[in-house]
């Protein structure tokens, strides 16, 4: 498949990746190649199969809704790159 | 014979009779550490200090009787995308080179709780995207049999630790055969549990619906030692199996064996003397009692392209979280919230990384989510069933691990769909949510390892383990060892 220009800028939005020059038109090309051998797939019949996300059977897990302590706030935000009076902060989001 | 020539259980052994004391082994480990990973570079962080301490504290237990595990007191690494609490645990990314978690993953608690002893966390391809361990931020990992050579990936440090002795055993995890191909190419022993089996709680995500924590050791008896200690359901993983820890008393009888062997996977592509060596095995467990047959299996040829749609899809879905502002790598220069994200992602990621990301954004974009993402999940349904039929006839699988023996440092660096199709022959194991273990089986002209990888039915791990474990009673090629070159050496 060719990848298009607006194909890797809607996908490296997606992906919030900002892409170089370069990094873009390598890109374009290696996607292209990868995509075109996934391709292969459709040379299996799959009508009527369904969809597979786990090998094995997996259910909700529920448990009593029991009050527990959590942990704490100083230790959660420990590694935030910036934080203010125990929360993280951000950037200016609302004017 | 030195001391980090023993396997774990041997030194447990020696620890608990009290002929070795907890602190020698440790210095002994950090010793050759010292000595040899300036050449391997199979850490990313050495826990010097905290692991003389912890050896201290873990001796007094072990002398009062507290600590009765066959592993306690030995010396261990672990990979560094599980989490330590108050370690870096980078998961071989800038992303995550100033990250300290703040608890600890269940598999390297229940390891500390028996008693092992953490030497330091393993080096990996950046995120455990790849087969060769070059991706890694803090440099390539070597291979201790060949320095020109990979030690594979994306478990390359925790490998190339066991074969150059800086641990005794170590933690890997495998979402398409990083545990197994880089056990392989350094010549150790490497278990893929099943699905579920080990807890990943605290283990850095890539692929949850494959991701799987295994050890890697000198021996099968290691290996299984090991995943005894670590495995057993945890409240904090919802997908983690409720079964009991098992204890696994090893059986070199495999009389009546029926291992199938798909011919499928000894076409095309296949080295020649790997080939070779794996169709030697398979006579010396049929030498053992073994039933070995060949069959068909011709799903097997569509599991790479299902795997790395499935793999890059769920990859883009866990690496969203990195966003610059909770942990991790934090852009200095930006315009705004968005630009932040934007940012920290492009500088914080490697090449791999970001080609993951966007594949997987591709694979699940509207247009293209029923041709590829789904289709991909309807292979993996065809291939699970494959598997299951192939397990009516036969109690294991034998197959090669990967195409070839280790590769040239660089080899497939530039093509990334290249590294891609070595990894053809254990995505599959990963698709179907079994057991793969891999075990060293031969060695090349060039003097590289072989291993051959036995998959086994879900939660038969003991199977595969007795497989394993004859081979290895009447095979001697997990006891040979390379010759380590010291950093002035190298």
């Amino acid at each position: 498949m060719k990848i298009t220009d607006e194909m890797i800028d809607y996908i490296s939005q997606l992906a919030r990746l900002e892409l170089s020059g370069e990094e873009r038109e390598k890109g374009k090309e290696e996607i292209g190649k990868i995509i075109d051998y996934m391709d292969t797939l459709n040379t299996l019949d799959t009508t009527d199969i369904e969809a597979m996300s786990h090998a094995f059977p997996v259910k909700n897990v529920f448990r009593e809704d029991v009050v527990k302590p959590s942990v704490d706030r100083d230790i959660i935000t420990l590694n935030a790159p910036q934080k203010k009076e125990g929360c993280f902060k951000v950037p200016k989001t609302v004017d | 014979m030195e001391l980090t020539s023993l396997s774990a259980l041997e030194l447990g052994k020696k620890i608990k009779s009290g002929e070795v004391g907890v602190v020698e082994a440790t210095k002994a480990s950090l010793e050759n550490i010292e000595k040899y990973d300036s050449t391997y570079n199979c850490y990313v962080t050495v826990c010097k200090e905290e692991a003389l301490k912890r050896a201290e504290e873990v001796q007094k237990l072990i002398s009062d009787d507290t600590l009765t595990s066959p592993l306690a007191g030995v010396p261990v690494g672990v990979k560094d995308n599980m989490c330590t609490k108050g370690i870096q645990t980078s998961c071989g990314s800038k992303m995550l080179s100033n990250f300290k978690p703040t608890y600890t993953s269940t598999a390297v608690q229940k390891l500390e709780d028996a008693g092992a002893v953490i030497l330091g966390k393993l080096n990996m391809d950046e995120f455990a995207m790849g087969s060769t361990s070059e991706t890694s931020f803090f440099g390539a990992t070597k291979n201790p049999w060949n320095i020109d050579r990979v030690p594979g990936g994306s478990s390359g440090g925790s490998a190339a630790a066991v074969a150059a002795e800086e641990a005794f055993c170590t933690l890997g995890s495998d979402t398409g055969g990083s545990i197994r191909q880089p056990a392989a190419f350094c010549g150790v022993t490497g278990l893929k549990p099943t699905y579920g089996a080990v807890s990943r709680y605290g283990l850095v995500a890539y692929a949850s619906s494959l991701d799987q924590i295994g050890p890697m050791g000198k021996n099968v008896e290691d290996v299984a030692e090991v995943f005894s200690t670590i495995m057993g359901h945890d409240p904090k993983d919802s997908t983690s199996v409720k079964q009991d820890a098992k204890k696994f008393v090893l059986d070199n009888n495999i009389k009546g064996m029926k291992i199938g062997i798909p011919t499928n996977y000894f076409r095309k592509g296949l080295d020649p003397e790997v080939k070779e060596s794996i169709l030697a095995s398979a006579k010396v467990l049929e030498g053992m009692g073994a039933v070995v047959e060949e069959f068909e299996m011709p799903a097997l040829d569509y599991a790479i392209p299902a795997y790395y749609i499935i793999a890059c899809a769920e990859a883009s879905s866990n690496l969203s979280r990195y966003d610059g502002i909770k942990y991790g790598y934090s852009a200095e220069n930006f315009d705004g919230l968005v630009d932040l994200y934007f940012k920290s992602r492009s500088e914080g990621f490697g090449e791999e990384v970001k080609r993951r990301c966007l594949i997987g954004a591709f694979v699940l974009s509207s247009g293209y989510y029923d041709a590829y993402y789904k289709k991909a999940l309807q292979v993996k349904a065809v291939i699970k069933k494959s598997f299951d039929d192939a397990f009516e006839k036969y109690d294991v699988i034998l197959t090669p691990t990967a195409p070839t023996t280790a590769l040239k440092m660089g080899e497939n660096l530039s093509d990334p769909l290249k590294m891609y199709l070595g990894d053809i022959y254990t995505v599959s194991v990963n698709l179907a949510g079994l057991p793969g273990l891999v075990v060293p089986c031969g060695f090349d002209k060039e003097g590289l390892p072989i291993g051959m990888q036995l998959i086994g039915k879900p939660f038969g791990e003991d199977t595969l383990l007795n497989a394993g474990f004859a081979f290895q009673s009447t095979t001697d090629y997990h006891t040979k060892k390379p010759v380590l070159k010291s950093g002035k050496e190298a």
